[in-house]
């Protein structure tokens, strides 16, 4: 049940990414473009799933407990450290780089395009190299019970 | 050569929208944060053994989202992406690395870590788009790339 879930809601959110606009790298670099080609739609994007999101947390966490698991995985981090500062600044530059993520990426898989093969395979090496070298340990997601 | 892209609030804000009840669903029966990165990345060595099958089923979603789309409506993708191959392995490489060593990307952090007001991801939201707009202004309107 969790997979198909997990299938069903992806497939979901991957159809959100193809309407927002954010599957096409363009538009998000045009996004990022306050000084010349703006567009602004995507703030619409960032901020209607904030607050769906944000308001459907709210009466998830109510329950208790997720339908087909023990507990909410949730991190247990709070320190704002130098990996995180320097992981998501390097990720930054990458984004504007191209204007792809990787979900729209993998969105955008399929529709065949030279350049977005070349942006995924260079994307899983990066994320390999992070995951192999010989970094802090990443933090662990550790069971909450809200 | 820089392409204008149309203004389009509505389609955006419903795709916003799709976006956020997908991380609410998945929330509220998996107990699990849609982040991508977290998914896909978890995916490759070194393994630690924690439900494969989800994390397939996750990509495997997002791969069949536009087919799906286009199967649907019978139009194509609006889709622009570069064809400089060493930009888009520079690309690549950067946001592959980062979104793992920061522990997340546009989903993790800028959606669902943002919706519960995690400082961390406060913090690299803002981060992120900080020198995202930052790379994109150099390559526009300095490099003019």
């Amino acid at each position: 049940m969790q997979v198909a879930l997990t299938f069903f809601a992806s497939l979901l959110f991957g159809l959100g990414l193809v309407i927002s606009g954010l599957a096409n790298p363009t538009k998000v670099q045009n996004f990022l473009d306050i000084a010349g080609a703006w567009d602004p739609s995507l703030v619409f994007t960032m901020a209607a799933a904030i607050l769906v999101t944000g308001l459907g947390y709210v009466l998830v966490f109510k329950r208790g407990r997720p339908v087909f698991a023990e507990t909410f995985q949730l991190p247990t981090t709070t320190r704002i450290d130098l990996k995180l500062v320097s992981g998501a600044a390097v990720f930054g530059i990458g984004w504007g780089l191209v204007g792809y993520c990787p979900g729209p990426a993998l969105v955008a898989l399929p529709l065949g395009k030279h350049g977005t093969y070349v942006f995924v395979g260079a994307m899983l090496v990066g994320m390999l190299a992070a995951r192999i070298l010989p970094l802090p340990r990443r933090q662990n997601m550790k069971p909450i019970n809200q | 050569m820089i392409e204008t892209t149309e203004f389009t609030p509505l389609a955006s804000a419903l795709g916003g929208i799709l976006i956020g009840s997908s991380a609410v669903l998945l929330m509220a029966f998996t107990g699990r944060l849609a982040g991508v990165s977290g998914y896909l990345s978890r995916l490759l060595p070194p393994y630690t053994g924690e439900q494969p099958l989800e994390r397939l089923a996750f990509v495997a979603g997002l791969l069949a989202a536009a087919p799906l789309y286009a199967f649907v409506t019978g139009s194509a993708v609006t889709h622009v992406v570069s064809s400089n191959n060493g930009l888009l392995v520079a690309a690549g490489l950067l946001v592959g690395f980062g979104s793992v060593l920061g522990s997340g990307c546009t989903s993790g952090h800028g959606v669902c870590g943002i919706a519960r007001l995690s400082p961390r991801s406060l913090a690299a939201t803002a981060i992120f788009m900080a020198t995202g707009l930052a790379t994109v202004f150099i390559m526009r309107h300095v490099a003019g790339v």
